[in-house]
Protein backbone atom coordinates (compact mmCIF):
# COMPACT_ATOMS: atom_id res chain seq x y z
CA UNK A 1 0.00 0.00 0.00
CA UNK A 2 2.88 2.75 0.75
CA UNK A 3 3.55 2.73 -3.23
CA UNK A 4 0.72 2.47 -4.42
CA UNK A 5 -0.74 6.04 -4.60
CA UNK A 6 2.46 7.59 -5.42
CA UNK A 7 2.19 5.22 -8.63
CA UNK A 8 -1.00 6.01 -9.48
CA UNK A 9 0.05 10.08 -8.82
CA UNK A 10 2.44 9.01 -11.48
CA UNK A 11 0.11 7.87 -13.77
CA UNK A 12 -2.73 10.22 -13.40
CA UNK A 13 -0.22 13.34 -13.69
CA UNK A 14 1.29 11.31 -16.87
CA UNK A 15 -2.68 11.66 -18.40
CA UNK A 16 -3.23 14.90 -17.56
CA UNK A 17 0.59 16.07 -19.15
CA UNK A 18 0.10 14.04 -22.32
CA UNK A 19 -3.33 14.48 -23.10
CA UNK A 20 -3.17 18.85 -22.02
CA UNK A 21 -0.13 18.62 -24.67
CA UNK A 22 -2.12 16.86 -27.47
CA UNK A 23 -5.15 19.03 -27.29
CA UNK A 24 -2.42 21.91 -27.00
CA UNK A 25 -1.19 21.33 -30.49
CA UNK A 26 -4.63 20.54 -31.48
CA UNK A 27 -6.62 23.96 -31.09
CA UNK A 28 -8.00 26.06 -33.91
CA UNK A 29 -8.24 29.06 -31.01
CA UNK A 30 -4.56 30.56 -29.98
CA UNK A 31 -6.42 31.29 -26.82
CA UNK A 32 -7.50 27.69 -26.19
CA UNK A 33 -4.23 26.50 -26.85
CA UNK A 34 -2.77 28.69 -24.32
CA UNK A 35 -4.71 27.55 -21.53
CA UNK A 36 -4.41 23.66 -22.45
CA UNK A 37 -0.85 24.51 -22.22
CA UNK A 38 -1.55 25.50 -18.66
CA UNK A 39 -3.22 22.58 -17.93
CA UNK A 40 0.25 20.61 -19.07
CA UNK A 41 2.12 23.02 -16.98
CA UNK A 42 0.50 22.44 -14.10
CA UNK A 43 0.82 18.71 -14.40
CA UNK A 44 4.49 19.08 -15.14
CA UNK A 45 4.57 20.94 -11.56
CA UNK A 46 2.58 18.58 -9.59
CA UNK A 47 5.26 15.73 -11.09
CA UNK A 48 8.02 17.79 -9.82
CA UNK A 49 6.14 17.39 -6.25
CA UNK A 50 6.17 14.00 -7.00
CA UNK A 51 9.90 13.63 -7.77
CA UNK A 52 10.76 15.57 -4.66
CA UNK A 53 11.49 18.69 -6.24
CA UNK A 54 9.50 21.17 -4.47
CA UNK A 55 11.51 24.39 -4.90
CA UNK A 56 11.95 23.62 -8.68
CA UNK A 57 7.45 22.87 -8.92
CA UNK A 58 6.97 26.81 -7.42
CA UNK A 59 9.20 27.84 -9.88
CA UNK A 60 7.48 26.01 -12.36
CA UNK A 61 3.72 27.54 -11.55
CA UNK A 62 5.26 31.27 -10.79
CA UNK A 63 7.57 31.46 -14.26
CA UNK A 64 6.07 28.92 -16.80
CA UNK A 65 2.18 29.48 -15.74
CA UNK A 66 2.22 33.04 -13.96
CA UNK A 67 4.66 34.71 -16.47
CA UNK A 68 5.58 33.34 -19.97
CA UNK A 69 1.80 32.12 -20.64
CA UNK A 70 0.43 35.47 -19.24
CA UNK A 71 2.95 36.56 -22.17
CA UNK A 72 1.54 34.49 -24.53
CA UNK A 73 -1.94 35.60 -23.45
CA UNK A 74 -1.20 39.24 -24.03
CA UNK A 75 0.30 38.36 -27.61
CA UNK A 76 -2.38 36.75 -28.54
CA UNK A 77 -4.34 39.81 -27.02
CA UNK A 78 -2.56 42.14 -29.13
CA UNK A 79 -1.90 39.84 -32.60
CA UNK A 80 -5.62 39.83 -35.00
CA UNK A 81 -6.41 36.43 -34.95
CA UNK A 82 -9.78 35.91 -35.80
CA UNK A 83 -8.93 36.22 -39.76
CA UNK A 84 -6.24 33.05 -39.17
CA UNK A 85 -8.69 30.88 -36.52
CA UNK A 86 -10.90 30.85 -40.11
CA UNK A 87 -8.30 29.37 -42.32
CA UNK A 88 -6.87 26.08 -42.94
CA UNK A 89 -4.32 25.23 -39.45
CA UNK A 90 -2.17 22.00 -40.41
CA UNK A 91 0.64 23.53 -42.89
CA UNK A 92 0.97 21.55 -46.21
CA UNK A 93 3.29 19.11 -45.37
CA UNK A 94 2.18 17.81 -42.40
CA UNK A 95 1.86 14.44 -43.36
CA UNK A 96 6.08 14.28 -44.05
CA UNK A 97 6.05 16.01 -40.20
CA UNK A 98 4.14 13.61 -38.82
CA UNK A 99 5.65 10.63 -40.22
CA UNK A 100 9.42 12.36 -39.02
CA UNK A 101 7.68 12.82 -35.61
CA UNK A 102 6.42 9.19 -34.95
CA UNK A 103 9.45 7.81 -36.43
CA UNK A 104 11.07 9.41 -33.52
CA UNK A 105 8.57 8.71 -31.28
CA UNK A 106 8.94 4.62 -32.54
CA UNK A 107 13.34 5.33 -32.19
CA UNK A 108 13.17 7.10 -28.48
CA UNK A 109 10.90 4.16 -27.50
CA UNK A 110 12.85 1.39 -28.68
CA UNK A 111 16.01 2.82 -27.00
CA UNK A 112 14.67 3.29 -23.61
CA UNK A 113 13.39 -0.18 -24.10
CA UNK A 114 16.27 -1.50 -25.10
CA UNK A 115 18.61 0.29 -21.85
CA UNK A 116 16.34 0.11 -19.00
CA UNK A 117 18.59 -1.59 -16.93
CA UNK A 118 21.24 1.24 -17.44
CA UNK A 119 19.04 4.24 -15.98
CA UNK A 120 20.22 2.74 -12.50
CA UNK A 121 23.56 3.46 -11.65
CA UNK A 122 25.36 1.32 -9.36
CA UNK A 123 27.22 3.64 -7.33
CA UNK A 124 25.32 5.73 -5.17
CA UNK A 125 26.37 9.71 -5.13
CA UNK A 126 25.74 9.43 -1.55
CA UNK A 127 23.50 12.66 -1.27
CA UNK A 128 19.92 14.12 -0.65
CA UNK A 129 17.37 16.22 -1.87
CA UNK A 130 16.02 17.36 1.87
CA UNK A 131 15.84 20.31 2.49
CA UNK A 132 15.22 21.17 -1.53
CA UNK A 133 15.36 25.09 -1.07
CA UNK A 134 18.29 25.50 0.49
CA UNK A 135 20.37 22.48 -1.28
CA UNK A 136 19.19 24.06 -4.60
CA UNK A 137 19.95 27.70 -3.16
CA UNK A 138 23.55 26.03 -2.44
CA UNK A 139 23.66 24.52 -5.31
CA UNK A 140 22.61 27.47 -7.62
CA UNK A 141 25.12 30.24 -5.43
CA UNK A 142 28.60 27.81 -5.09
CA UNK A 143 28.61 25.33 -7.67
CA UNK A 144 27.16 27.11 -10.48
CA UNK A 145 27.77 31.21 -9.61
CA UNK A 146 29.28 31.65 -13.17
CA UNK A 147 26.08 30.14 -14.62
CA UNK A 148 23.57 31.90 -12.67
CA UNK A 149 24.97 35.24 -13.37
CA UNK A 150 25.29 34.89 -17.46
CA UNK A 151 21.59 33.56 -17.17
CA UNK A 152 20.50 37.09 -15.39
CA UNK A 153 22.63 38.98 -18.58
CA UNK A 154 20.94 36.53 -20.73
CA UNK A 155 17.34 37.76 -19.35
CA UNK A 156 18.43 40.97 -19.05
CA UNK A 157 18.97 40.71 -23.75
CA UNK A 158 16.38 39.49 -23.80
CA UNK A 159 14.33 42.26 -22.37
CA UNK A 160 16.06 44.80 -23.79
CA UNK A 161 15.37 42.62 -27.13
CA UNK A 162 12.22 42.36 -26.62
CA UNK A 163 11.53 45.72 -26.05
CA UNK A 164 13.05 46.90 -29.05
CA UNK A 165 11.67 44.27 -31.15
CA UNK A 166 8.16 45.11 -29.99
CA UNK A 167 8.63 48.96 -29.82
CA UNK A 168 6.74 51.16 -32.43
CA UNK A 169 8.43 53.70 -34.37
CA UNK A 170 7.53 56.58 -32.93
CA UNK A 171 7.85 59.30 -36.71
CA UNK B 1 4.44 -2.54 -5.30
CA UNK B 2 8.18 -2.15 -6.99
CA UNK B 3 8.33 2.65 -7.47
CA UNK B 4 7.79 3.48 -10.87
CA UNK B 5 10.44 2.67 -13.46
CA UNK B 6 12.97 5.23 -14.42
CA UNK B 7 12.42 4.20 -17.93
CA UNK B 8 8.69 5.26 -17.61
CA UNK B 9 9.63 8.55 -16.63
CA UNK B 10 11.86 8.95 -19.70
CA UNK B 11 9.33 7.73 -21.75
CA UNK B 12 7.06 10.43 -20.59
CA UNK B 13 9.66 12.73 -21.90
CA UNK B 14 9.80 11.50 -25.10
CA UNK B 15 6.02 11.48 -25.73
CA UNK B 16 6.00 15.26 -24.43
CA UNK B 17 8.93 16.43 -26.60
CA UNK B 18 7.18 14.55 -29.81
CA UNK B 19 4.08 16.05 -28.99
CA UNK B 20 5.87 19.30 -29.47
CA UNK B 21 7.46 17.98 -32.43
CA UNK B 22 4.29 17.40 -34.22
CA UNK B 23 3.00 21.08 -33.07
CA UNK B 24 6.17 22.70 -34.58
CA UNK B 25 6.35 20.57 -38.04
CA UNK B 26 2.07 20.60 -38.57
CA UNK B 27 0.99 23.62 -37.48
CA UNK B 28 0.64 26.85 -39.57
CA UNK B 29 0.11 29.36 -37.16
CA UNK B 30 3.19 31.06 -35.43
CA UNK B 31 1.85 31.10 -31.56
CA UNK B 32 0.93 27.32 -31.55
CA UNK B 33 4.74 27.00 -32.97
CA UNK B 34 6.20 28.40 -30.02
CA UNK B 35 3.61 26.55 -27.70
CA UNK B 36 4.58 23.64 -28.88
CA UNK B 37 8.50 24.50 -28.41
CA UNK B 38 7.41 25.25 -24.76
CA UNK B 39 6.14 21.78 -24.33
CA UNK B 40 9.69 20.24 -26.00
CA UNK B 41 11.42 22.45 -23.44
CA UNK B 42 9.41 20.87 -20.33
CA UNK B 43 9.57 17.50 -21.56
CA UNK B 44 13.59 17.59 -21.27
CA UNK B 45 13.02 19.49 -17.64
CA UNK B 46 11.18 15.93 -17.00
CA UNK B 47 13.59 14.17 -17.41
CA UNK B 48 16.33 16.13 -15.65
CA UNK B 49 14.20 15.96 -12.77
CA UNK B 50 13.34 12.60 -12.66
CA UNK B 51 17.30 11.44 -12.80
CA UNK B 52 17.77 14.58 -10.18
CA UNK B 53 15.30 12.03 -7.89
CA UNK B 54 16.91 9.00 -8.83
CA UNK B 55 20.72 9.91 -8.23
CA UNK B 56 19.53 12.00 -4.95
CA UNK B 57 21.43 14.73 -6.34
CA UNK B 58 20.33 18.37 -6.65
CA UNK B 59 22.54 19.26 -10.16
CA UNK B 60 19.45 18.02 -12.10
CA UNK B 61 16.96 20.70 -10.95
CA UNK B 62 19.62 23.29 -10.87
CA UNK B 63 20.57 22.84 -14.85
CA UNK B 64 16.50 21.98 -14.88
CA UNK B 65 15.98 25.93 -13.29
CA UNK B 66 18.51 26.75 -15.98
CA UNK B 67 16.31 25.44 -18.51
CA UNK B 68 13.57 27.69 -17.39
CA UNK B 69 15.60 30.72 -17.73
CA UNK B 70 16.16 30.00 -21.03
CA UNK B 71 12.65 29.34 -22.34
CA UNK B 72 11.49 32.32 -20.19
CA UNK B 73 14.04 34.43 -22.27
CA UNK B 74 13.23 32.57 -25.68
CA UNK B 75 9.27 32.92 -25.27
CA UNK B 76 9.81 36.82 -24.81
CA UNK B 77 12.39 37.68 -27.96
CA UNK B 78 9.84 34.67 -30.34
CA UNK B 79 6.62 36.97 -29.00
CA UNK B 80 8.66 39.84 -29.85
CA UNK B 81 9.48 38.76 -33.24
CA UNK B 82 6.26 37.78 -33.47
CA UNK B 83 4.90 41.17 -33.20
CA UNK B 84 7.27 42.96 -35.63
CA UNK B 85 6.42 40.51 -37.76
CA UNK B 86 2.57 41.30 -37.65
CA UNK B 87 2.90 44.20 -37.75
CA UNK B 88 4.63 44.72 -40.73
CA UNK B 89 2.83 41.78 -43.11
CA UNK B 90 -0.49 41.09 -40.91
CA UNK B 91 -0.28 37.56 -40.95
CA UNK B 92 0.70 35.20 -38.26
CA UNK B 93 0.66 32.12 -40.46
CA UNK B 94 3.76 30.62 -40.94
CA UNK B 95 3.69 29.47 -44.77
CA UNK B 96 2.67 33.37 -45.80
CA UNK B 97 6.26 34.14 -44.53
CA UNK B 98 7.54 33.47 -47.79
CA UNK B 99 9.25 36.88 -49.13
CA UNK B 100 13.18 34.83 -49.89
CA UNK B 101 11.45 32.20 -51.33
CA UNK B 102 12.30 31.52 -54.63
Amino acid sequence: MQTVLPNAFFYILAGIILGGGVITITRRNAVHAAIWLVVTLLGVAGLYLHLNAEFLAAVQVLVYVGGITVLFLFVIMLVNLEKAAGERQSSGHWPLGITCAVLLLIELGYFIHKGEEAFYFSESFGGTLQPNTELVALALYRDYLLPFEIASLLLLVAMVGAVVLAKKDLK
Amino acid sequence: MPPVPMAHYVFLSAALFTIGVIGVLTRRNVIIILISIELMLNAVNINLVAFSNQLLSVNGQAFAIFVIVDAAAEAAVGLGILIALFRNKETVQADEINLMKW
